[in-house]
């Protein structure tokens, strides 16, 4: 088992027919079982035509009415894409995992609203997407620097969740899924609902969640590791030298008001009995060091 | 992106928010013509520049006659204002706004945020204006109303009506100050603002409700859909670093530390930044490369950190995936060769062909000192500074 996606999972590509769309649908198709996973493209001006042999349709409802497909990953550019999750959702979806960065806030707070009562997750914006090594991989991470394992991982941010799977690998610990859920302010999955999925899969034993500055999320998360988790977490927050007041890069990645700091999340998850590191070279061995 | 208090009236102004009546000024002269053809008796002169706390720092102040207007914009105009939010070293006023004094009965908060938790925009409102508000917020955190605004209906005539109540502005005025808060609500949403702030909202002698000052600040993603609001960035108040390097991609954030840093990813690059301090140093920089670390950006990357005279080390760190190792190695090289590197330079490359990068790097004959993670990545680069002491 694995948390989100297996290998049994169908996948659509919306932006198939774009230089990033393309680059990573031949990487995800080309990666342990993609080739049967990735079935579809959606492209309203290229229905009917393929890219490298997946058929692209007019739109998500009938890629998957066409395919089966229950599961869309988007490359669509800033201006489009929340209009993409949109259709995504509209045609009833279980699984959206939105790569593109850059989408204006407000277009996130008018899909997410739209999504209230909806039964499709969303991952991301601004996001490396979704893996379960030696299955299948959404997105745009290395599937070749994982393995398949025991260990979850959720994070934030891109490079770092990198950074802390190949920690991981060089303890000869594999994953049994990998989430990044983005670095933007209004988003989909939280690291709270990465963390009950993880909980309640009988693959995972224990996880590592990468947080970064910026907002309570890890706060909430850790609270409810507290009252709820029965596998023990690990974590890690980014940004113990950022200064107040300046984008750290991710447009969530921001103190302000004093609110959002690594210390306060870092003391939260404390109190909550977590291991944390403020050593970012060290989650990995953190980790070896509490599974029994 | 930020602007002034000048622009962000003209911004609300157009949405219905009731302002005074002001002229920008970009000299002592302009400032004068600007109070007479205000006319009154009292004029306010405001230094505009971006960061706040400017009335404590001296840039406001209140002028009786034009006399006094003349004396005094020739006092801020030029001078270097020091805030809370400018660093030691401050910030050259270049520009004024000449303001028709106010009667002021009460100085009140309003502001818009977005809240993530509810990912909604929030308006919060408070009796305690004028003051700092994150003050406020910590000591007194009950005077602060918050209503999470239903994207659906916007902020409703009760909900403004309520809140106005709640922060003390008697029945007569209820309706302007419901006018303002949702005309503020239609600017956050239709200017894609990440802040807009009214720091005081006031209510007059004779009851009106007025946004005697205005802060608004736009969500960068959203600047592709107003070039209206594009045309109002202000350069002289970013930092010529930060300009620069968003030039060629580079997202990048000055420092006070002396150890450059190079790393793709925003999260990997904040951790890079976290684990020098860990080892005992201070970084100089945020760098975030992003996708391609080609020779082009690495090059310009470089030179970018080494206008800083302070800056004593470099550090790369790349976790190579999509992006091969040894075409990093490459643009290392090629941008080490072209501003003829001084400074130590410490990389650590991980992922995606590391080995024949790191071969690249030995055999390029510059002394390029290599690390396997990022903790030794961060010794070496630490005891290079100490050494260089």
């Amino acid at each position: 088992m694995s948390i989100l996606i297996n290998k049994n999972t169908r996948v659509m590509t919306q932006g198939i027919t774009g230089k990033t769309g393309q680059f990573h649908t031949r990487t995800c198709r080309d990666y342990a079982n993609g080739k049967n996973c990735y079935v579809a493209g959606v492209n309203p001006k290229k229905a009917g035509e393929d890219f490298e042999g997946i058929p692209i349709f007019g739109s998500v409802k009938e890629a998957k009415q066409q395919t089966g497909a229950t599961v869309s990953v988007i490359y669509v550019p800033p201006p489009g894409a929340a209009a993409a999750i949109d259709e995504a959702v509209e045609a009833g979806l279980d699984l959206v995992i939105c790569i593109t960065e850059g989408i204006p806030v407000r277009d996130m707070i008018n899909t997410r609203y739209k999504m209230q009562g909806k039964s499709t997750i969303l991952v991301g914006p601004n996001c490396p997407g979704v893996i379960t090594p030696d299955e299948i991989k959404i997105g745009i991470m290395p599937g070749h620097i994982h393995k398949k394992g025991r260990i979850g991982v959720v994070s934030r941010s891109g490079t770092l969740t990198y950074e802390a799977v190949g920690q991981l690998m060089e303890l000869g610990l594999g994953q049994s899924s990998c989430v990044g859920i983005g670095g933007d302010p209004v988003n989909g999955m939280k690291h709270i609902d990465v963390l009950k999925m993880f909980n309640d899969d009988p693959e995972t034993d224990a996880v590592i969640m990468v947080g970064e500055i910026g907002g309570s999320d890890e706060e909430e998360a850790a609270r409810w590791i507290k009252a709820n988790m029965k596998k023990p977490v690990v974590g890690f927050i980014a940004g113990v030298t950022a200064p107040e007041g300046k984008r750290m890069g991710h447009a969530g990645a921001i103190i302000s008001g004093g609110k959002g700091t690594a210390q306060e999340k870092l003391a939260v998850m404390e109190e909550c009995g977590m291991k944390v590191t403020r050593n970012p070279a060290e989650m990995g061995k953190l980790l070896k060091s509490i599974l029994k | 992106m930020k602007i002034h208090e000048y622009q962000a009236k003209d911004v609300l102004k157009k949405f219905g928010v009731v302002v005074p009546r002001s002229v920008p000024c970009f000299s002592v002269d302009e400032a004068v013509k600007a109070a007479q053809s205000l006319g009154g008796k009292v004029w306010v002169v405001k230094a505009q520049i971006h960061a706040g706390g400017r009335g404590k720092g001296g840039g406001v102040k209140l002028a009786k006659s034009i006399d006094e207007v003349k004396t005094l914009s020739g006092q801020i105009l030029g001078m270097q204002l020091v805030t809370h939010q400018t660093g030691p070293l401050g910030q050259k006023v270049r520009r004024l706004l000449i303001e028709e004094g106010a009667d002021i009965k009460k100085e009140l908060y309003v502001g818009m945020v977005v809240d993530r938790s509810t990912q909604r925009v929030t308006l919060m409102a408070s009796s305690e204006g004028g003051m700092d508000i994150e003050e406020v917020a910590e000591k007194t955190p009950e005077l602060i109303h918050k209503v999470f605004i239903d994207p659906g209906t916007g902020l409703k005539d009760a909900e403004a009506d309520a809140v106005a109540a709640k922060i003390g502005i008697p029945a007569a005025s209820i309706a302007q100050a419901r006018v303002n808060l949702q005309a503020l609500y239609k600017a956050f949403m239709e200017t894609d603002c990440s802040l807009a702030e009214i720091n005081p909202l006031i209510l007059t002698g004779d009851g009106r409700v007025v946004a005697l000052d205005a802060k608004v600040n736009f969500d960068d993603n959203a600047l592709f859909r107003h070039p209206e609001l594009v045309a109002l960035r202000d350069l002289d108040e970013e930092d010529p670093a930060e300009i620069e390097a968003s030039k060629f991609g580079l997202s990048y954030i000055s420092l006070d530390g002396n150890i450059g840093c190079l790393v793709n990813g925003a999260g990997l690059a904040m951790a890079t930044m976290d684990v020098i301090k860990l080892y005992g140093a201070e970084p100089a920089n945020f760098l975030d490369v992003g996708g391609g670390a080609d020779a082009q950006k690495v090059t310009e990357a470089f030179k970018i950190m080494l206008k800083n005279p302070g800056l004593k080390a470099i550090l790369v760190n790349i976790f190579g995936g999509i992006m091969k190792c040894d075409t990093i190695a490459e643009g290392v090289i090629t941008a080490s060769r072209a501003v003829q590197l001084k400074v130590p330079l410490v990389v650590r490359m991980k992922g995606t062909n590391e080995d024949l990068g790191k071969k690249m790097l030995a055999e390029s004959g510059l002394p390029i000192i290599s690390a396997n993670n990022m903790a030794e990545a961060a010794q070496k680069v630490v005891a290079a500074v100490k050494g260089a002491n």
